[in-house]
Parts: structure tokens; sequence; C-alpha cells
């Protein structure tokens, strides 16, 4: 597979294209854009998990001994905050569909190369204020900041960290504008809306959520602020509001936002799985529609985070019944994964265990959302470790295990060297066990009624405690086990040859690491999607 | 926005509809518009319409933001794809208010407060 036209000698290519620190902050290259954000998200990645670190340590026993109810408040509220914002919105489409998608299509960029570079210093900008709430003493609202203590009774910064996340979501609404616009108007010639890998669809997907929902959560953390600041009545009864409103305009966005991270997720499982079995994906369509289907009906269930609120019991009906309806696109998804690796030639590099992996939590992770999502059910489990368990299989089982699966994946192709492949099929399986021994035991403790958001908790659930605490730190042992193998194949791992996986989508026909342009000439595709090969591609011109 | 050109001339269904925008006139008289609306809706407020202040003053706000989204920002000379976009913005909106609402409506239908 790898191409015989590009000699092997020391030749430009992005990361030594220019050099020095202003080249990088002032660069309009999307794979340099997706560099920085790597670092940033790695670095908001580090410290969400150190907010995690300390509620697991704080739980570790009954007792509410290590930090005071207040201060744990905090902890929790970071830590979402962090994670949701900060890491999980971004860490997908930023990082790998900033890098890939063009490349995906034989484009040389995105469509808007500066609006690329903006949406990265918009990112800091809110990342700063989030910094800045942080330093100054936090805020205790938790990641929802529901009405009416955030605007009323909480003395923490929520000015501040509403600000932020109000920034930050220009960031995303722009990242999407540029895929949809590079979708539609930078493909190659003979690149065809069902030529596209599957990553492109499901970041196409994911673009629509971002610029139809995230203008909404801006909206509403806006007149959040500007109720507390400036008492104008929104959510307020006192001012003619109602505070259940506030619960609708946050979940209008924040349900699709889970959609925002396991979409791009799917997409790199799919790439993954296509590589790896040596076959072309079951049910191309299915899984291209399927992801447009998850993005238009991910936006009509978000009720069912109500269903304890006054919300009424005929709008709760409807809820349940359309949260179950959402479960169809994700399940097709889930069997097109199983049916192409049914006799394929499966290989079991570290992208495809997490893939793997990926397949089982997620199933997992949405199997207990369609507990959540009946009625009776959700009474007793709502705001119980159930919801936390669920949410982190999904989160964390899906929308994590699909980063790193692609970051493994796409690596060499990024920095032009191979990991350890010992180290990283270790790691991906401590990752796999530490993050079950976390968050299985929260679905027992959940369902005998441990509430979330506490700090202390009845001695009787300790040792369910001390075991999800347990499997915590084995996690970060795994992930930190991965940054190591990773920064150190930077300088020290074997050259990667343009094609190490035996690929077929179009980045894998280009040099590792790419040069500035993406393709010395133009890529022409002839042939249908998973098909094609370097020779075919790259010589029709 | 060069890269733009030399890719992708595939493009059948979506493309090159009359990118030359409004003429100079028609950005002035766009402006009076809003100015003068601007002046009737201070104006109204010292009116009382019982019932109909609300509706008058979206209204007048709902009108300014079109001639805005058309003339300013060129959505009337804009591909058929852009208006698409817009369309499913506004239906988004209405999805979003409309369910709400649903929620709102079907309040007190047990006969049980709040429920
Ligand atoms: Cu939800």
């Amino acid at each position: 597979m790898i191409t015989a036209t590009h000699p092997v000698e020391t030749k430009k290519n992005y990361l030594n294209a220019e050099e020095g620190l202003k080249s990088w902050l002032l660069t309009s290259d999307h794979k340099r854009i997706a560099i920085l954000y790597l670092i940033s998200v790695t670095f908001f990645f580090a410290l969400g998990g150190m907010y995690a670190a300390l509620i697991r340590l704080e739980l570790a026993t009954p007792a509410g001994d290590l930090v005071e109810s207040n201060v744990y408040n905090k902890f929790f509220t970071m830590h979402g905050v962090i994670m949701v914002f900060f890491f999980l919105i971004p860490s997908i489409p930023a990082v790998l569909g900033n890098f890939f998608l063009p490349m995906m299509i034989g484009a040389k960029d995105l469509a808007f190369p500066k609006i690329n570079l903006l949406s990265w210093y918009i990112y800091m900008v809110g990342g700063v204020f989030t910094l800045y709430v942080l330093l100054s003493g936090g805020v205790d609202t938790g990641w929802t900041f529901y009405t009416p203590f955030s605007t009323s009774y909480s003395n923490g910064y929520v000015i501040a960290a509403g600000l932020g996340i109000f920034i930050n979501g220009f960031s995303a609404i722009l990242t999407g504008l540029n895929f949809i616009v590079t979708v539609h108007r930078m493909r190659a010639p003979g690149m065809t809306w069902f030529r596209m890998p599957l990553f492109v669809w499901a970041h196409y997907a994911t673009s629509m959520i971002q610029i139809l929902g995230t203008p909404v959560i801006a909206v509403t953390l806006f007149l959040l602020v500007l109720e507390r600041g400036l008492h104008i009545g929104f959510f307020d009864p006192a001012y003619g509001g109602d505070p259940v409103l506030y619960q609708h305009l946050f979940w209008f966005y924040s349900h699709p936002a889970v959609y925002i991270m396991i979409l791009p997720s799917m997409g790199v499982v799919t790439e993954i799985i296509t590589t790896f079995c040596s076959k072309k994906p079951f049910g191309y369509t299915f899984i291209a529609f399927s992801s447009v289907a998850i993005a238009v009906f991910g936006f009509l269930v978000w009720g069912h985070h109500l269903f304890v609120s006054s919300q009424s019991i005929y709008a709760g009906l409807v809820f349940s019944v359309l949260s179950y309806i959402v479960a169809i696109p994700s399940a097709i998804k889930v069997f097109n994964w199983t049916a192409t690796m049914y006799k394929g030639s499966v290989r079991l590099e570290t992208p495809m265990l997490y893939a793997i992996g990926f397949i089982g939590l997620f199933t997992v992770g949405g199997l207990t959302g369609l507990f959540l999502a009946s009625l009776g059910m959700n009474v007793h489990l709502t705001d119980t470790y159930f919801v936390i368990a669920h949410f982190h299989y999904v989160m964390v089982g899906g929308a994590i295990m699909g980063f790193m699966g692609g970051i493994h994946y796409w690596w060499p192709k990024m920095f032009g060297r191979m990991y350890s492949q010992v180290w990283s099929k270790v790691a991906a399986i401590i990752i796999f066990t530490g993050f079950n021994l976390t968050f299985f035991p929260q679905f027992i403790l959940g369902y005998m009624g441990m509430p979330r958001r506490y700090h202390a908790y009845p001695a009787e659930w300790q040792v369910l405690n001390v075991l999800s605490s347990a499997g915590a730190s084995i996690l970060g042992l795994g992930y930190l086990i991965a940054i190591i193998y990773l920064l150190y194949s930077l300088k020290f791992g074997a050259i990667a040859p343009p094609n190490p996986w035996g690929a077929t989508t179009l980045e894998w026909m280009t040099d590792s690491p790419p040069i500035a342009e993406n393709f010395e000439v133009t890529p022409v595709i002839t042939q249908e999607v998973y098909t094609y090969s370097a020779e075919e591609v790259l010589h029709v011109v | 926005m060069s890269a733009l050109k030399e890719s992708s001339h595939d493009q059948t269904t979506e493309g090159h509809a009359a990118h030359h925008g409004p003429s100079k006139g028609v950005y002035y008289a766009v402006f009076a518009t809003l100015i003068v609306l601007t002046w009737v809706t201070s104006w109204i407020a010292t009116v009382d319409l019982g019932p109909f202040n609300i509706y008058v003053a979206l209204s007048i706000a709902v009108f300014k933001a079109t001639m805005v989204l058309f003339f300013f920002m060129h959505v009337k000379y804009g591909t058929r794809l852009t208006k698409m976009i817009i369309m499913s913005g506004i239906y988004w909106l209405i999805l979003l208010l409309f369910i709400v609402m649903m929620d709102f409506w079907t309040r007190n239908w047990m006969g049980v407060p709040g429920r």
C-alpha cells in the first residue's frame, strides 16, 4: 500500500514546514490547529481528572472527612463543567475532525481556515474564564446550573462560569459551521456524498447539532446571568418567571450535547472497525443516515431529564416514548459494527481494542438509558448514582474510548511515529478494567438509593464505594501510561510508513506526517468508498 | 477562501445563484426603515394597547430582524442551501417553543396542583 512515488529522504511536512512559536499561534493549517486543540483539551482533561480524583478520594470513606460539603459541591461542579464543555465536546471534532475531515474528502484545508484558528482562540478565552472561576473560589451549582439555586442562592462565581461557557459555545458553533461548509464545497473531484467515509458523515451530523443547539445553551446561560446580575425575570417566579423553563432550555441543548460527544466517537469506531476487519462496513447508508437520525431525534427527548420536576405527566409520557425511539438509530449502528466484524479478518491492534471496548460499554450505557427513560423507573432512580453510572458509561466508556481509539489509530499519521504496541495494548486493557471497576458498582449503589452530589453516605455502602475509588485509580494509571508512551514515541518511536494499518481512506494515501498541503496532487476518486488505493487516487490527474 | 475556488466542481444543485448583492440604495432604504421602526417601537411603548402591547412590540422586532437577515446578511441573494439552513434554524426554534409550551399547556390536567 505504500506509495512508491514518495522518496524516503527527510522532506517538509506540516510539522516542520515553518518553525517557531509564532508560526503555531498564527497558523491557519487545520492540522496545526488540531494539534493546538489536542494540547489544550489534554490539559483540561487532566484538570477535570484531578477533580474526579478528589471526588473519589472523599467517597472512599462514609464520613465527610476530607472536605466540607460546600467544597465538595465545588469539586463535582468543576469536574462536570471542565469535562463536558472543555474536554468532551471539543475533543474529537476539534482534534481528529479538524485534522482528518478535510483529508478524508481530499481537501487542502477547511473552508474557512482563519475562522478555524479563531475558534481555538475563543475556546481558550472561555477556558481562561473557567480557570479564573476555579482560582477565585469555584462554583457550586453543579454543571447544570439549575435555577433558583444558581440565580438566587449560590454564592459561587456563577456569572463568570456562565460567561465562560457562553463564550466557549461560539467556538463549537464556528467549528460546526466550518465542517458543514467544507463538506458541501471542498470535496475532491469524484468524492460524492456516498463516497465519503462514515467519519465524515458522523461529523456532518454533529455539526448540525452544534449549530442548531449551541446557541440555545449560550442564550440560556446568558439569561441566567441577566437574572442573577440584573434581576431581569426569566426563571424566578418572584419576577414572573418559571424555574422549570430553565430546565427545558438547558436540556434542549444538553441532551443533544451527549450526541455531540458520542456521534464523532461512533465515526471513529466505524473507521477503526472497517480498517482492522479489512472489510467494507456493513450497511454504509444505514450507518450514515442513522447519524443524521440521531442528530434530529436527539432534539426531541430532552424532557426525560424533567420527569420529577413539575413538568406535566402528559409531556412526560411523550418524552418517554420519544426517548425510546432515539435508541433505534444507535442500535442500528451497534448491529452494523458487529455485522462488519462477523467473518472479517479481525486484527486486534490497539485502536481495535478501544473500538471493541466502545461497543460493549456504549451498549451498557445506552441500555441503562432506557431504564431511565421509562417514567416509573425514573422516579426511583432520579438523582441517584445509577444516573451517574449511566452517563459515564456513555461519555467515558463511549466518547473517551472513541477518542483514545482515534488517537491511537491516527497517531502514526499525525506525528509520523509508531508508539509501543505492547504498552499501548496493556494500557487499553488497564483502562477498560479500571473503567468498569469504577462505574459498575455505581449502578448497584444507585439502585440501592445512594444519591448523587453528597460527600457522605451510610457505612453499608462503603465496600462498593471503595471498589469504585480503586477502579478510578486504575483508570488514572491507564491514562498515565498512555500519555507516557505516546510522548516517548514522538522522539524515540519507529518511523511510521504512510499507511501502517492498510487502511483505505484518503488520509492514508499521503505522507506520514502529511505535507502542509495534505496531497501533492489533488486526489481524484473513481472507486467506491473504502476500496480506493493510493495508486488509483493520486495518479489519475 | 482561495481554496474554495479550486475544489469540487461537482456542485450542480447548490451553486452560483447570483452572488451580486444589493445596491447601495437598497442598503440606505433598509437602514432608514430600521431607524423609523426603532422610533415606532419606542413611541408605541408609550401607548397602552392592553394585551396587544407584547404582540405589537414583537411583530416590529421580528420584521426588523427579517430585514437585517434578508438584506444586510445577504440571505435574499444567497443560495438555496443557505436559505434551507436558515429555515431549519427557525424550524428548530419553533420546535423548542412548541414542545416547551406543550408542558405548560397540559399542566394541572390530572386535577392535582402541578400535575
Ligand atoms: Cu438526555
